[in-house]
């Protein structure tokens, strides 16, 4: 049934475009101003922080210093990590120096199946990202093996690492510096802030189904 | 929706109209939309520029689609995404039941999705013992109350927080009234974590699948969708045959056009882009993504030049927000799954303009939605064709039903006002004959309804023509 629906389908598509050709315009590329590192943190942190992400510009030798600090304000007793990242091995250390008074460490230890009655119960996730796009304010992360995809969406909160360096002016720019079409994993996501919702009349609700705060740290080499 | 003729139109007008709340929730809602559109595209050239290159990115996909689908379905399968081909929505509905069974599969979670409304999937679901549930939150709030999407993008927008609050209060056991927006949200939370807990399939739309790369594109806010299509085992993506787009480099412009027409954001929360199922040593994500590619209609409506611009639509609701009509009647009043600017050009050409021909009358041909559709798709254009194809007034009438108004007295009265107008001698006499009796026509038939609302006009003593040649002026 199928294979017949496809070709009738593909048939009726290829007689369309033969007898009557769409008439195709040029297209003009799009003006872009690139940005400057600074301007390219000043705009991604604005953008982010109009849809409530918290954004902190920090040094990159720091920021396991700052997580801490945010951590201890919210009092939280787990937090997902990604071991065999570097953002994992960073957040390990830095637990290794002085575990008291901060969340548990807890991985991604199994796979989903095995695994989803303690994920749905974990406070924080601290995750990578592998750029950001400036223009319209948003992360970008590849999950994998070591980073799953729900480590960003289940915990009512997700903390993501920034290197400054990485942020792009535009999508477009991201797409075309790291040859995405060459290389798309299972899932990317683009992240702009905390979930959200303005179904009920056209009040915004934070953390609908995703997490409630997003958090980004800009890491900045001195 | 099997009968011939479709909803009673004029009457669920009149309904609309007569419902004070709705006609607020609808005037407060829409205003708010155009006023954020407005804010995101405040650079008028800049956004002219961006919807020319929206209309060429889907003018060269009409242009290669039966390629591209081709495309795409190739590099999906190459990625683990098992492809399939509905040429209607009942064939749809059973290859989603079929993938279900094969996985003794009785609960599905769902993402926002327009192509499953118009497949009517929740109720064959339903009717083959299986529990739906949808996770956005307008339309579980709907879905509660057992009703359809009033808007494309906030399905339940015709529904104020009172309203809502007696539904999950009615509804959802144990669920004390509150109207307060927050623990509303809250509740939803509560009960809709433990579907996607529970779910063993996850259904979605698409908002656009990359050939280049066999990617499936979802934009969204709350999250649902990205739980819905990665917490299940299986993943179901539904899409019309236009979602298809040539490449990646396609993506970020009509990505900018979609939010900022839909909501006014730069970008949305989420966009999740998902190109392979679960590959070995993937911990999460499903093990399974199946796509659905359905035509319904869709293949026949690229075979004419002018209205297959029809299919260059992204679905992004802002025709509904700047119509007239729409923001007066609402969306349930059209009777049709696509209301709005959109509904009046797509469903009688999905439905045939029997049964839905009538929404195209709908319009006061005012072109606010041709002014900001993002695709450049003229809707009003398009609007005038069709009404034109009720009566098939000699055009190739491709239109399903096309013609089915032409009626003998019409078409006797059309020819006599051509000839009219193209021989000067029986003009002439025609004049005379109007300026003494045009006034005492009785007001029956036709014209009993066309005055209805309308002053009938005056016949004048003297035609234009007298005039001219009393005063000297010579004819050109
Ligand atoms: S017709 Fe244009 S404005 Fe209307 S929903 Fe489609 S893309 Fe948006």
């Amino acid at each position: 049934m199928n294979d017949a629906s496809r070709a009738q389908i593909l048939k009726r598509l290829h007689a369309a475009t033969q007898q009557q050709p769409v008439d195709t315009p040029e297209m003009a590329d799009l003006p872009v101003e690139l940005l400057t590192p600074p301007q390219k943190i000043e705009t991604l942190k604005a953008h982010m922080e109009a849809v409530r992400t918290e954004v902190h510009v920090v040094a990159a030798r720091d920021w396991t210093k700052l997580l801490k600090k945010i951590l201890k304000k919210r009092d939280l007793k787990t937090l997902l990590y990604a071991p065999g990242t570097p953002v994992g091995s960073e957040v390990q250390k830095a637990w290794a120096e002085e575990p008291e008074r901060l969340p548990e460490l807890v991985s991604y230890k199994d796979n989903i199946e095995n695994f989803k009655e303690q994920l749905f119960d974990i406070d924080a996730a601290v995750t990578s990202t592998v750029g950001g796009i400036a223009e319209t304010g948003a992360v970008i992360l590849w999950p994998d093996e070591k980073e799953p995809r729900l480590m960003s969406l289940v915990p009512p909160i997700h903390i993501a690492i920034l290197q400054a360096a990485k942020i792009y002016t535009t999508f477009s720019e991201a797409i075309q510096a790291e040859d995405w079409a060459q290389k798309m994993p299972t899932n990317v996501v683009l992240i702009s802030g905390p979930s959200k919702t303005a179904d009920i009349e056209l009040t915004l609700a934070f953390g609908v189904h995703g997490p409630k705060e997003l958090i980004v740290l800009i890491l900045k080499d001195e | 929706m099997s009968n011939d003729t479709g909803p009673n139109f004029q009457q669920n007008v009149s309904r609309a109209l007569n419902d004070k709340q709705l006609r607020k929730n609808f005037k407060f809602a829409m205003g708010n939309f155009i006023l954020k559109r407005k804010q995101i595209f405040s650079d008028e050239s800049k956004t002219e520029q961006l919807r020319q290159v929206g209309n060429a990115i889907k003018r060269r996909v009409l242009s290669q689609l039966p390629q591209l689908l081709e495309e795409l379905e190739e590099k999906c399968t190459r990625n683990g995404i098992q492809v399939h081909w509905a040429e209607t929505t009942i064939e749809a509905n059973q290859q989603v039941l079929r993938i279900m069974n094969a996985h003794q599969a009785t609960r599905l979670v769902k993402g926002k999705s327009m192509v499953s409304e118009e497949m009517g999937l929740n109720e064959f679901l339903q009717q083959n013992k299986i529990e739906v549930v949808e996770t956005d939150l307008g339309e579980f709030i709907i879905q509660l109350n057992d009703e359809k999407p009033s808007h494309i993008i906030v399905p339940a927008i015709h529904k104020n927080k009172q309203q809502i609050a007696e539904i999950f209060h009615q509804k959802l056991a144990d669920t004390p009234y509150t109207e307060k927006v927050e623990e509303l949200n809250a509740i939803a939370r509560r009960i809709l974590r433990q579907k996607f807990f529970n779910a063993q399939v996850g259904l979605s739309g698409v908002n656009f699948a990359v050939a280049e790369t066999g990617t499936l594109c979802l934009v969204e806010n709350e999250g649902n969708g990205r739980m819905s299509t990665t917490v299940p085992p299986v993943h179901i993506a539904v899409m019309g045959l236009e979602k298809v787009v040539e490449k990646l480099a396609d993506i970020p412009p009509m990505l900018r056009l979609l939010t900022g027409s839909a909501t006014g954001q730069l970008i949305t929360t989420y966009v999740n882009m998902i190109t392979s199922a679960r590959k070995p040593g993937e911990k999460d994500g499903p093990k399974e993504v199946h796509l659905i590619i359905l035509d319904n209609g869709r293949s026949e409506i690229l075979a004419d030049p002018q209205l297959r611009q029809t299919l260059q639509c992204i679905r992004c609701g802002t025709c509904l927000n700047h119509c007239p009509v729409y923001t007066r009647i609402g969306g349930h009043a059209y009777g049709f799954v696509y209301p709005g600017p959109i509904g009046k050009i797509l469903n009688p050409q999905i439905e045939g303009l029997k049964k839905a021909g009538e929404l195209a009358t709908a319009s006061s041909l005012c072109e606010a939605c041709a002014e900001v559709c993002p695709v450049k798709i003229p809707i009003p254009q398009l609007l005038r064709r069709l009404r034109n194809e009720s009566y098939a007034s000699g055009s190739i009438a491709t239109v399903k039903d096309g013609g089915y108004k032409k009626n003998v007295i019409e078409t006797i009265g059309w020819k006599g006002w051509e000839m009219m107008n193209t021989h000067p001698h029986i003009n002439a006499i025609g004049n005379k004959i109007m300026s003494r009796l045009g006034a005492k026509i009785p007001k029956i038939g036709p014209l009993k309804q066309w005055t209805r609302y309308r002053t009938a006009p005056k016949f004048a003593p003297k035609s234009l023509h007298q005039l001219v040649d009393e005063e000297g002026i010579q004819d050109e």
